[in-house]
């Protein structure tokens, strides 16, 4: 604390003084803390993108580079179409594609049927309403780790495993995505309902030409995260399939790992660790601003 | 809040409505009560033969010190699971959030995270500290610290702790941010006029108005270390050295699927299912308190 | 209570210019209004005295001494916000005290201020309360609070009555006027609404595309207007302009539109015959009469013991007159110019031109 103004002339020079420098001092601090913030969360991912470049006795004898390698060609090679040497290789390519179909599906879907749903429970006025809209909002609580056991079992009753049905259809459900396009088409003026009915347009065309439209940019904001949720899915997948032909990526690559024997051939796991990240964080930062308009709204 | 004006007729709103609560239905309500029915079963060790012992499954099961042991443990995983992403978390988005060059780009650079999937931090961790090949694990035995998570229990939580908390950080770096975007400018710049340093500013006026989404986040934060971080577990600790990194979600996939203990698996998932609901409750009664705010 | 210095501020954010040098020296005690259109730059201007906004060169001096590298905190400052700005998460109390325990005042003192600053703004009852269970003109007398409990050499205000619906606007107004002359603390008050500007200050300053176009007393202001923008936005009905050329060795004028000389009332202008000028009358000088200039009534405002009368002339210039009594009807209407009150700029520069000595 300083004395009450005003100060000796000398003294207004000494708190200038320590002003500008604690301005500096504090504009060094940032910069500095997030760079190491930047750095701590990129180098992980430097160092296997590099590991993906060596030969598999480099990161073998345990000699970790820091710097590029010649192999690069040759690892992504092997990973994109044969897999793993010691684990009964399993193409990247395939995986990948396992990945992307699961994940579009899990996308798509929720979309759909979310949509569908809110519609119903927002622009209309029918028996039951509120119950169906609640037995939807309770799921909202239960994520499929916590009941992923009895689940199972229903999927083998119903035959639903080893096929991407099994592997999809039961995280399509979902309550986040129906909650948000309800909150928004609550949003929607009346007039607008109005003004459709007047000119004799029903609830379908009204869903087509005006409500649709509408949502293309909470749809585009939802898709990001959802294609994420789908893609990273790992429990279910791990359960559902054993059949090797559906692997998806993220199961597959921990697969080759095992019990990470140092014996392992780590440059091809490298390699394919890359592209399973490869996808969804492109999908963040090209669609950067939908998606975290996403996630904030869909989470409040 | 209702639509006043809305259109005619119940069959196409239950046919939009069907897919959904069949879905739900199928995977959801009907699970959940497989669980809620099996948690009083009990099954011979062929499955033979089923009887129902009552409550006999959660008295096993609560009384088990093998179990209490994995309930503690994640407690102990997910607090400092939840502490480290989000001080962190906390800390970046502050400094993210002053008016400096390039904030823009350090914001990209700690967003990205969010889209790796936790089995996948956790491979990206293994490269760093496998006792062998990774960079960090040779380095710290190279410099006399014996490393190895495969062996050491310790050191294996300590690794799936890092690995989960890495992983979240970027999801409530992003919630932090808006947090502090919504905070008026000019409170800020009137705590500043009356005299209040920035330190003093963080403590007094922003960490106080931040407080709804820290709270959101901590049981966002709760819940995903206990459920989400199924993956970092799975691929780097495998639960192990011995029960070291077992959490309570581990411990249901080992026993319903490896020692395909139907009965105690079912009515750890009961017992879970009880705690998610108790956290999102307390969650929503908060959310409605902070409506006023 | 001190003074306050401005010498060449000058602000540009990137490329863009928005204080071109201002100089002002405010009197201990004084109220100076800033006042001008939005984007003219009179907040920025008032967020540099704060130490809210760095300027990009100038300096600003408080009780004579330079603050222009010194924080906020360092300047003994107030200032009242135009969204008030208050602690949502404090109480009213809160609110009001939160800078005195920065400074470390006892506990007592404190409570004392608060008490008595709440007293003085009749807002005694409400200390217990959160912003949010306040109503409008409640928050700004907490705000208003804030600043005076402070008792700093200071006090800044940013738009803080346009929040207000009129009626309490008025009414706050001459509140706030009352409240500085009581304390008797140097003021800076921002606005864009020439009436406040008018009632409220010792003196304004009207700030037009980051200069200070002029600085005076607000009757010197609206009696001499230093040039054609303050004299176009300090008034209402704005004043009317006619192109003109000067006339008869300087000491008249020759209004383009019809050709009339108007003698000037109070001395030769400089420059040569024929001199393009900008006459300006204010629209309640304006007296109906013959011999003057005729003016087409295109719209008759009613305003009760006046009306405003909005018309052209021959040559399609329009002109706005205010007369006393409420019956004008539209149609052709004869207006004579009072010498007096004739304003003579300069219609390139935009410039006041004054009688020489």
């Amino acid at each position: 604390m300083h004395g009450p103004l005003p100060l000796p002339a000398a003294d207004v020079d000494a708190l200038a003084r320590r002003t500008r420098a604690r301005r500096r001092r504090e504009t060094l601090l940032t910069h500095a803390s997030l760079v190491l913030g930047v750095l701590v969360f990129a180098f992980p991912i430097y160092l296997t993108l590099i590991g993906s470049t060596h030969d598999v006795n480099t990161i073998g004898r345990g000699d970790v580079p820091l710097l590029p390698g010649g192999e690069a060609i040759a690892n992504y090679a092997q990973a994109w179409s044969a897999g793993g040497g010691r684990y009964m290789g399993v193409p990247a390519a395939g995986m990948l594609a396992n990945s992307l179909v699961m994940a579009l599906l899990i996308t798509l879907g929720k979309i759909a049927i979310s949509l569908a749903s809110a519609y119903a429970v927002v622009f209309f006025r029918f028996p039951f309403r509120m119950l169906a809209f609640w037995l939807i909002f309770i799921t909202l609580m239960l994520p499929v780790e916590v009941r992923i056991i009895p689940t199972f079992q229903v999927m083998v009753d119903l035959q639903l495993t080893n096929s991407m049905a099994g592997l999809t259809v039961p995280l399509i459900a979902s309550a986040t995505a129906t909650l948000l396009f309800r909150q928004f088409f609550l949003t929607i003026p009346d007039e607008y309902v109005e003004a459709a009915k007047i000119d004799g347009a029903g609830p379908l065309r009204f869903f087509k030409d005006v409500v649709l439209p509408l949502s293309v940019t909470n749809i585009a904001a939802l898709f990001v995260i959802l294609f994420i949720y789908g893609w990273n899915q790992y429990l279910w997948p791990l359960l559902i399939v054993n059949d090797r032909s559906l692997e998806t990526i993220v199961v597959g690559l921990t697969k080759m790992i095992g019990g990470g024997d140092a014996q392992n051939e780590w440059n091809v796991i490298m390699a394919t660790a890359v592209l399973a990240l490869l996808p969804p964080v492109a999908v963040v930062v090209l669609m950067q601003r939908w998606f975290v308009k996403g996630l904030t709204e869909t989470e409040k | 809040m209702e639509k006043r004006v809305i259109f005619k007729g119940w069959a196409l709103p239950l046919a939009l409505l069907l897919p959904q609560l069949v879905i739900t239905g199928v995977f959801f309500f009907w699970p959940a009560g497989q669980a809620v029915y099996q948690s009083f079963l009990r099954e011979d060790a062929f499955g033979l033969s089923r009887q129902f012992v009552g409550l006999e499954n959660f008295a096993d099961v609560l009384t088990d010190p093998t179990w209490l042991d994995a309930l503690w443990r994640s407690g102990f995983f997910s607090a400092s699971v939840a502490f480290l992403a989000l001080s962190v978390a906390l800390f970046l988005a502050v400094q993210a959030d002053k008016h400096i060059r390039g904030a823009a780009t350090y914001k990209t650079l700690l967003i990205w995270p969010y889209a790796v999937a936790p089995a996948i931090a956790a491979v990206l961790w293994l490269f760093m500290f496998h006792p062998n090949i990774g960079l960090f694990g040779r380095m710290l035995n190279a410099a006399g610290i014996p490393w190895n998570y495969k062996l050491n229990g310790d050191q294996a939580m300590l690794l799936v702790i890092l690995a989960s908390a890495w992983k979240q950080v970027s999801y409530n770096f992003i919630f932090f941010l808006a947090g502090l975007q919504s905070i008026p400018k000019s409170v800020l710049e009137a705590a500043a006029i009356d005299g209040a340093r920035p330190a003093r500013r963080f403590w007094t006026v922003v960490f106080p108005l931040l407080s709804p989404t820290a709270f959101f986040l901590l049981v966002v934060n709760l819940v995903y270390a206990f459920f989400d971080t199924f993956g970092v577990i799975h691929a780097l600790t495998q639960g192990g050295p011995g029960k070291a990194t077992e959490t309570l979600i581990y411990r249901v996939y080992t026993d319903g699927v490896m020692n395909l203990n139907l009965g105690s698996s079912a009515a750890q998932s009961v017992i879970l299912m009880v705690l998610v609901i108790a956290l999102t409750m307390v969650q929503f009664r908060y959310i409605e308190r902070k409506v006023h705010y | 209570m001190a003074t306050l210095q401005l010498r060449d501020v000058r602000k540009s954010f990137g490329a863009t210019q928005v204080l071109h040098g201002v100089d002002l020296d405010v009197a201990e005690g004084e109220m100076i209004v800033i006042v001008g259109a939005s984007g003219c730059g009179k907040s920025t201007l008032l967020r540099i005295v704060a130490g809210l906004e760095a300027a990009t060169s100038g300096r600003v001096l408080i009780g004579g001494q330079d603050v222009t590298p010194l924080e906020p905190a360092d300047r003994d400052v107030a200032m009242v916000f135009q969204s008030y700005a208050l602690y949502p998460h404090m109480s009213v109390f809160d609110n009001m005290a939160y800078g005195l325990k920065i400074r470390g005042l006892p506990r007592e003192q404190i409570r004392r201020r608060v008490q008595d600053a709440a007293e003085l703004l009749g807002i005694a009852a409400l200390l217990e309360r959160r912003p949010r269970q306040l109503s409008g003109g409640q928050r700004q007398r907490v705000a208003m609070g804030r600043a005076i409990v402070r008792e700093p050499k200071l006090f800044l205000f940013d738009e803080p009555l346009s929040n207000l619906d009129a009626k309490l606007r008025v009414q706050m107004r001459a509140e706030i006027r009352r409240l500085q002359k009581r304390l008797g603390v140097t003021s800076l008050f921002v606005t864009h609404d020439q009436v406040e500007a008018m009632t409220l200050g010792d003196r304004l300053v009207v700030m037009h595309q980051g200069h200070a176009a002029q600085t005076a007393t607000p009757m010197e202001i609206w009696e001499r207007p230093a040039d054609t923008y303050v004299a176009g936005f300090i008034g209402s009905p704005a004043m009317n302009f006619l192109p003109a050329t000067l006339a008869a060795g300087g000491t008249a004028a020759r209004l383009d539109t019809n050709g009339l000389v108007l003698p000037f009332a109070d001395g030769r202008r400089p420059g040569e015959e024929g001199r393009r000028l900008l006459l300006g009358i204010r629209p309640e000088h304006l007296r109906p009469g013959v011999g003057g200039l005729d003016l087409h009534i295109e719209l008759v405002e009613p305003l009760g013991g006046e009306s405003v009368l909005h018309g052209r002339l021959a040559d399609g210039t329009a002109l706005t007159a205010k007369l006393p009594g409420a019956l004008h009807a539209e149609g052709p209407l004869g207006v004579i110019i009072p010498l007096e009150h004739l304003h003579v700029f300069d219609a390139q520069t935009g410039r006041r031109l004054d009688a020489q000595a």
